[in-house]
């Protein structure tokens, strides 16, 4: 049951002291403008807020194709870039450094960060443009990207962490963006706490491992230069005197190189020690166990806890939804592309961790599953389309889980690639049908966008068409690698016992999945894009002569029309498009309507433009009526915004080229080459003829087939009764899944109440008892200080008015001595002689 | 009494000095009080030139009787000034009416 390792040497480090230029960019950016935003913003105007906000972004993208380039120039084995800063803590054992590294597999995440990071700032500028606080927007993505950039380059796990709280905190931040909205504070608090559960159980994981690794805390001896020399035999019997514990770093000579074995922060120490079998390293962990548990398993499983928060898995996916109340751009970036994707990361990360517990292999592999179908169910029934992408995203996570659980590691990370394109596609996407719809986020209130928003439309497809999983687009080549190693998994094991039947499991599960998010994907584009405009009644019959022919054309145009902003909710909105118009819109004649539209807008409210552009536009329809109804036709977005998803959607479709199977081309894909010297984990897999794979990989598309076969059948331009039928007679079960199977209602049942409740207890407790105790220690203070103002007033003040007392009065005493007449001083003098003589006499 | 010795010197010096004594502490008179202090001073310088003459057999004991001599002089010139300030300050030389520095 145990995965052999490469028989590999230690990570061969080339130093490249540029790569700290990689996060500090964002950080530069993200102080700007959380600094001075406001200030530069009124000054200058929010151009200048998002051009450093981007410009700080492109640099660090050029960076990092700058460190691509170089990585890509060192042999395989070698691509490890690094880069210390300085130490930030060594104390005893414990010793990290602030150290930066860059290996094909953060090397692939930095590219997706920053590139998609970059194209999503762009779309930024279209989308919050009637922001107000537009350069607090911009402050906090530079921080997330900056956070998510430690997170991934982080050389050792505090790096790492500081990232991962990091990422916590600039999506709490983002979340609550409108926090004048108390439900989306709400969904930012609920993000923040739910994600504390996960990081509870990856910092004991953490503690766990540096534990195991032989870190008792002992004081330090001087035999720091001591070689320690393994012999198998005498690694860790039971109840023989335990090699590891005592505390000096020791090291492993290993074909002259010395690797260093022992408690590390370090992922590369860790990995060196851990994949070389001659340091015994490995022997000693698997054979260790905590409580009667395999130590191992315990150590990834909780690792993976940490896992669940940030990756949104059952039971801890719940803040995800609820983080949709996010704008738009921050949904696609952070809670589709990038940081929920940490989790996975983490996990690739230290494969040949996991890859030594197929329990926890197993228990990752089985959580995605189960999360992944989980969460595609919901997606069925959602109306509002960011909550489907949501419930969409939680499920494509699960299957990024399913690919490393079943320790298809470079599978995993590929489905993260091709996810963060095709997901921020869907999303961005999303926002400009929301931006289009003049913020509607009801399905049912669209329909029939096609005409009005072709471009949006057409990458809105390109990407349901990936995440569906359909050939020659990303999605099919991830998903298909996932779950053909599923099935194949032959090592997982179930709670401790070898579970030769889990892999099969997983990959029924996976196809079923397939079929699903196939099926709510194409209903959440039929329902969007197909059928007639079902928003804004009592506005359509205003267009009588229709200036959708012109929109609908194949050449596209530039309409603009009036309308009355004065009681639109977004009204400043217009700002957007007339600004976008004038600046993006590449054909002279889309400049007419614009600088009308710009004229009107100037006063942002009260009769203003209207503009719609579009990438391409040979006429342009100047179109106008008068005011008196509010809404307006759905319109494309700005050229920011339709050339990110052009980007994307495109991105989304040749981000399939590096998986592309090996039993297509008989090449190992080159997503899998390059990551190959990061994932060192070699795990096992059943072999089955060529003719088995070709009909999983039929199977895969036959499953996202069927998906979409209902989803056109039932909701094809909103024609068909059959879902309204189909909710009527299943509508017990359609409440239960359309509120989420209540699972908000069970945790707050379960943890929230008896939480409160546990509060409110120890609030009796607080009030009656530590306060009773608190006032009687008040009171007793209060009692000593009265007793001791006594003691001080009678007393102590008495002594001191005695002594001063007597003075006074021997002084009185005195005065009557003193007389001025000479006589009595010469008796005195005469007196005083005598006295002498007679002493004299006395006492000689 | 055959001879006059260091005994009677003394005795003449302690009969001045007591003499002197007795005139400083009951004279209301200022005047009468310097004059007691000249008293006192002669008693000694009889003393200082007996002790030399018998006892040292040189004139150190005489050179200072002579200064106290002087020394004296000088004494009586200062407190007969002061005696005519305060006689001028209180119109009598009574020292019992001099007792300002009572207070």
């Amino acid at each position: 049951m145990e995965h052999a390792m490469k028989e590999l040497g230690p990570i061969v480090v080339h130093q490249a002291g540029w790569l700290w230029l990689i996060p500090v960019f964002p950080a530069i950016g993200a102080t700007i403008n959380g600094l001075f935003g406001v200030r530069i913003q009124r000054a200058i105007g929010k151009r200048a807020v998002h051009l450093i906000a981007i410009g700080m972004m492109t640099l660090s993208f050029l960076v990092a194709l700058y460190s691509f380039s170089r990585l890509h120039g060192l042999a395989p084995g070698e691509r490890h870039l690094q880069d210390t800063l300085w130490t930030m803590v060594g104390s005893g054992r414990l010793s990290f450094d602030l150290a930066f590294a860059l290996d094909p597999l953060s090397m692939m995440m930095v590219l997706i960060i920053t590139f998609i990071g970059t194209l999503i700032h762009v779309f930024s500028t279209g989308y919050m443009a009637d922001e107000p606080s537009y350069w607090r927007f911009f402050a906090y993505l530079n921080l997330f990207v900056f956070a998510m950039l430690l997170l991934v380059m982080g050389d050792n796990f505090a790096v790492m962490f500081f990232g991962w709280e990091g990422v916590g905190l600039a999506s709490y931040l983002l979340i609550s963006f409108w926090y004048t909205d108390v439900e989306k504070a709400k969904a930012g608090m609920k993000a923040f706490v739910v994600n504390r559960f996960g990081d509870f159980g990856f910092i004991l994981g953490l503690f766990l491992l540096f534990w195991s690794l032989g870190g008792i805390w002992e004081p330090r001896n001087d035999a720091r230069s001591l070689t320690y020399v393994p012999e198998p035999a005498a690694v860790a019997p039971a109840g023989a005197a335990n090699p590891y514990a005592d505390s000096a770093p020791r090291f492993v000579d290993v074909d002259g190189h010395r690797v260093r074995v022992g408690p590390t922060m370090s992922f590369r120490e860790l990995r060196d020690q851990v994949v070389i079998e001659k340091t015994g390293v490995a022997e000693h962990l698997k054979h260790q166990s905590v409580w009667g548990f395999a130590l191992m398993a315990v150590v990834g499983i909780l690792l993976f806890v940490g896992a669940m928060g940030k990756s949104a898995q059952l039971p801890l996916y719940v803040w995800l939804p609820d983080a949709m109340a996010g704008p738009t751009p921050v949904s696609a970036l952070i809670h589709a592309a990038t940081m929920v994707t940490a989790g996975v990361y983490m996990v690739a990360r230290l494969s040949f961790l996991y890859a030594m517990s197929p329990t926890a292999m197993g228990w990752v592999a089985a959580i995605g599953a189960l999360t992944a179908l989980f969460a595609a169910t919901i997606g069925f029934v959602q109306y509002d389309i960011k909550k489907v992408l949501a419930y969409s995203t939680v499920s494509q996570l699960g299957f990024m889980f399913i690919g490393v659980g079943v320790g298809a590691f470079w599978a995993g990370s590929y489905h993260l690639l091709t996810h963060a394109f095709f997901k921020a596609t869907l999303f961005l996407a999303s926002g400009s049908v929301i931006l289009g719809c003049h913020h509607e986020q009801d399905m049912r209130k669209m329909g029939g966008l096609k005409k009005y928003m072709p471009v949006t439309a057409a990458t809105y497809l390109v990407a349901t068409w990936a995440i569906a999983g359909f050939p020659w687009a990303s999605g099919f080549y991830s998903k298909d690698e996932i779950l053909w190693k599923a099935f194949t998994a032959r090592d997982l094991a179930f709670l401790g016992h070898p579970a030769p039947w889990l892999g099969p499991a997983i990959f029924l599960l996976g196809i079923v999945t397939a079929a699903c998010t196939s099926f709510y994907m194409f209903r959440s584009y039929y329902m969007t894009f197909t059928g007639t405009y079902r928003g804004g009644e009592g506005h359509q019959d205003e267009h009588d002569e229709d200036p959708h022919a012109a929109l609908a054309a194949p050449h596209h145009v530039t309409a603009a029309h009036p309308h009355d902003g004065a009681d639109h909710a977004r009204a400043k909105a217009q700002e957007l498009h007339a600004h976008t118009a004038g600046h993006g819109a590449p054909d002279v004649s889309g400049h007419a309507p614009a600088v009308g539209a710009h004229a009107a807008t100037a006063g942002a409210h009260g009769a203003a433009g209207h503009a719609a552009a579009s990438s391409h536009g040979a006429a342009a329809t100047a179109h106008g009526h008068d005011g008196g109804h509010h809404g307006g036709v759905p319109h494309e977005s700005p050229l920011s915004i339709t050339f990110v998803l052009v980007v994307l959607a495109s991105g989304a479709v040749l981000a399939g080229l590096l998986g592309v199977p090996m039993l297509w081309t008989h090449h190992e894909p080159a997503l899998e080459h390059w990551l190959a010297p990061s994932l060192p984990a070699e795990v096992s897999f059943a072999h089955y003829p060529h003719a088995t794979e070709w009909l999983f990989q039929g199977l895969g598309v036959l499953a996202a087939s069927v998906g979409w076969f209902f989803a056109r059948l039932l909701f094809k331009d909103g024609r068909s009764h059959v879902p309204r039928d189909l909710k009527k007679r299943l509508f017990g079960f359609w409440t239960v899944v359309y509120n989420k199977y209540y699972v908000d209602e069970a945790y707050h049942a379960l943890v929230v109440r008896p939480s409160l409740n546990f509060a409110r207890l120890f609030f009796w407790f607080d009030q009656h008892v530590i306060d009773w105790f608190v006032n009687f220690v008040g009171w007793v203070g209060r009692l000593v200080g009265t007793i001791d103002g006594a003691i001080d007033t009678y007393l102590v003040d008495g002594a001191v008015n005695a002594v001063a007392g007597l003075f006074g009065e021997a002084g009185r005493a005195m005065r009557r001595i003193e007389t001025g007449r000479i006589h009595t001083y010469l008796y005195g003098a005469a007196l005083g002689s005598l006295l002498v003589v007679l002493f004299n006499f006395l006492f000689r | 009494m055959s001879n006059i010795g260091l005994p009677q010197f003394l005795i003449v010096g302690a009969f001045l000095f007591a003499f002197g004594i007795l005139t400083v502490l009951t004279r209301r008179n200022a005047v009468g009080i310097l004059m007691g202090v000249e008293l006192l001073l002669n008693g000694a310088n009889v003393n200082l030139v007996a002790f030399d003459h018998y006892v040292v057999r040189g004139i150190t004991g005489q050179v200072f009787s002579l200064f106290v001599i002087v020394l004296a002089a000088a004494e009586a010139a200062v407190g007969l000034a002061i005696v005519l300030s305060i006689f001028h300050t209180f119109k009598t030389i009574d020292v019992r009416a001099a007792d300002l520095m009572r207070e």
